[in-house]
């Protein structure tokens, strides 16, 4: 239930976004989430934009796993 | 993005030697993604994975189901749930049972599609079911909001939500053979990396927030294995382009205007003080269970179909072990909560093979 489905938002109209799913379009909820514009990757949980998802592409994931081994591996 | 083999490669090598160690997940969406990506065939014979109670449908305790019920089949009520809720039972009904034999149960992607319906019918009872935990819960807050701000009398909420940080507590304090946490990465979204710093801090246990991608969540078992290895307890947001030290600020100032914590009843658990949400001050006057009267009256009938959800949900049984797993209890025909909702461990298991493969 907790599954939250990233998406790309196409507009946004007052408090709605118009979020594109990799073709299917749906409104979400901008009111949990303040400055969404158009091109921003998301989160949606519920009908809710949850997070304007970071523009990175898994960099920093690599670099904190990295580090990690470098500080607590063999 | 790191490689899957890379990391398989890396938790191998770490874990040589390591003490037995078991890391347990507490998000339905993790089961479902571990099961889906054997991360569990990866993982060498000292790391031992285990599902907690991380699915908000198989947590919901019986008498909450039998709440539901009670209200969902009175006149004039529209009762709006998430689809996974239809089918749990709860003695020999369940909201698809009700709504076969009549009643307005509808399923809703969203409680703003409640209320919609609530505005459409002025002169019917609009219910929202809130379950779920802090993903969730702010999207309930928002209906209730909006449902205050704008006057729609005829919608109430019949709240089951839950909060992971005082079941972890319950779960993973004293006697506890849970070694270490992997973390929900979207219940973190909202209350941010540093709500889940405790499990490291108080009950010292390696603790790391993970995504929902097969690397995802190896790279945060990576992290939890050399941990591990070398005796160092923290609490690590390996899940980053999602979650922040402080999570989902406006989200969690909503859900604070509109709940308070309260004692909450968990399916396997028990009752764990402070777990649960409770609409606060004038939202109130939305809380279905005063509006239709919905406490001590209920009858919860004595569910004992053998099934063991109970030991599933601590992490303390698997699947497997249950009798009637895949036999009496499949996803066509459940027995268990924990074999209804396609998070559950035991649908997972059902789906991917579990243990068996």
């Amino acid at each position: 239930m907790c599954i939250a489905i990233p998406g790309c938002v196409v507009a946004v109209e007052l408090d709605e976004a118009e979020i594109d799913y990799g073709g299917v379009k749906k409104k979400a909820s901008t009111c949990l989430c303040e400055n969404v514009t158009p091109g921003d990757r998301v989160l949606v949980h519920a009908g809710f934009i949850i997070k304007v998802l970071s523009k990175d592409e898994g960099e920093e994931l690599e670099r904190l796993v990295a580090e990690t081994m470098e500080l607590f591996g063999p | 993005m790191i490689d899957v083999k890379e990391l398989t490669a890396k938790i191998n090598e770490l874990a040589e030697g390591m003490r037995p160690t078991t890391v347990m997940e507490v998000c339905g969406t993790h089961t479902h993604a571990i099961m889906k990506y054997g991360i569990r065939q990866l993982l060498p014979r000292n790391i031992r994975l285990v599902s907690g109670p991380g699915c908000p449908v198989c947590v919901t305790s019986q008498a909450d189901i039998a709440r539901a019920l009670t209200v969902a089949s009175r006149k004039n009520v529209i009762f709006m749930c998430f689809g996974d809720m239809m089918r749990v039972p709860c003695g020999k009904q369940s909201l698809l049972s009700l709504r076969d034999s009549g009643a307005d149960v509808r399923i809703a992607d969203s409680p703003m599609a409640a209320l919609r319906v609530a505005r459409e019918n002025p002169s019917r009872d609009v219910i929202w079911y809130g379950v779920g935990f802090e993903t969730t819960a702010p999207a309930t807050a928002a209906a209730a909001d909006a449902a205050l701000q704008t006057g729609v009398r005829n919608f109430s909420i019949l709240s089951a939500h839950k909060t992971m940080p005082a079941a972890l507590r319950a779960l993973l304090g004293k006697g506890s053979r849970v070694d270490a946490l992997l973390c929900p990465g979207h219940v973190a979204t909202i209350i941010g990396s540093d709500a889940f710093r405790f499990v490291a801090d108080e009950l010292k246990k390696p603790a790391v927030i993970a995504g929902f991608g097969a690397q995802e969540i190896l790279a945060a078992l990576a992290i939890i294995t050399a941990m591990i290895k070398k005796g160092e307890v923290r609490c690590v947001n390996a899940y980053p382009t999602a979650v922040t030290a402080s999570g989902n600020e406006a989200a969690m100032k909503l859900l604070l205007r509109v709940f308070e914590p309260c004692d909450a009843q968990w399916r396997g658990l028990g009752v764990i003080p402070e777990s649960g949400l409770a609409l606060k001050g004038e939202y109130k006057a939305l809380d279905t269970a005063t509006r239709f009267d919905l406490f001590d009256n209920i009858h919860v009938p004595d569910d004992d179909r053998g099934c063991i959800c109970a030991s599933v949900l601590r992490g303390d049984a698997e699947p497997e072990n249950c009798p009637n797993f895949g036999v009496a209890c499949t996803p066509t025909t459940p027995l268990g909560p924990c074999m209804v909702s396609g998070e559950g461990s035991c649908a997972a298991a059902y789906a991917y093979g579990g243990s068996r493969v």
